[in-house]
């Protein structure tokens, strides 16, 4: 999966440079969130700009790094969902779970 | 009348980098129904959706140590409906009893079946003695 991480300030960006975040790839998402999480950074942050398509394995791997935020006592966010992506977290009704920004620098701003 | 009936018989690796492929001719084919009088964006994102999640299932409990096999999709677009029909040959599972996900709870999984059962106006799955089929229909009118 073509994924790339940034810090910018606290926080630690991970960029999906991918259409498609399904069952073929979202366990890598999944290892890289609670890699970052078990090294001991603490904010972090999903862009997912380029992110057109999400299925139930995708928003499990967002709900597994969810879940490390709160173990770790940190934060996960996610910013700029494409409306369709969008749709899918208020069908599953996971808007009221995370934070969502409508763009990465907006999420960097709080 | 013109005969707009489309039917599509698919085989693919059953192997999640397929994934996509069959997600994208759910798109297209959503953007050949003209006759679809809802939003043809949305239908295409949810055919892409539907495909995904079934074939993931068949993927993982269809046919357990069979790395050679396929899955088979059938896709059949009448006049007023379209179905979906995929076929796998694992033990099966009982579709009235996994329960829709609890909201208020966050696991990892557990939400394909329920966005399949959102998306589509009937949805059931049949165990036979040669294979099972998950079968989703979609109203068109």
């Amino acid at each position: 999966m073509n994924l790339l991480t940034e810090q910018i300030q606290n926080t630690f960006v991970i960029h999906i440079n991918e259409e498609r975040l399904d069952a073929h790839n979202s366990s890598d998402l999944k290892l890289e969130v609670q890699k970052l999480f078990e090294s001991g950074n603490l904010n972090l942050l999903i862009d997912m700009k380029d992110v057109r398509f999400i299925d139930s394995s995708g928003l499990g791997a967002l709900v597994s790094g969810f879940k490390n935020a709160t173990s770790a006592q940190g934060t996960l966010k996610l910013s700029s969902l494409q409306p369709q992506v969008k749709s899918m977290f208020e069908l599953t009704r996971l808007h009221r779970v995370f934070e969502i920004f409508p763009s990465a620098a907006d999420a960097l701003r709080t | 009348m013109e005969n707009r009936n489309i039917e599509l018989d698919i085989k693919v690796p059953n192997h999640t980098k397929y994934l996509s492929l069959v997600g994208r001719i759910g798109e297209d084919i959503a953007k050949e129904i003209d006759r679809y009088l809802g939003d043809r964006e949305s239908l295409a994102y949810q055919l892409n959706l539907v495909l995904t999640e079934a074939m993931t299932n068949a993927i993982k409990y269809g046919a357990p140590d069979s790395s050679d096999e396929k899955v088979h999709i059938l896709i059949n677009v009448g006049e007023n409906e379209l179905s979906i029909r995929i076929y796998d040959c694992g033990q099966g599972f009982d579709i009235n009893e996994i329960p829709a996900p609890d909201f208020e709870k966050l696991e990892d999984r557990g939400r394909g079946i329920f966005l399949i059962r959102s998306l589509m106006d009937s949805v059931k799955y049949v165990k036979g003695r040669k294979g099972n089929v998950l079968e989703m229909v979609k109203q068109l009118h």
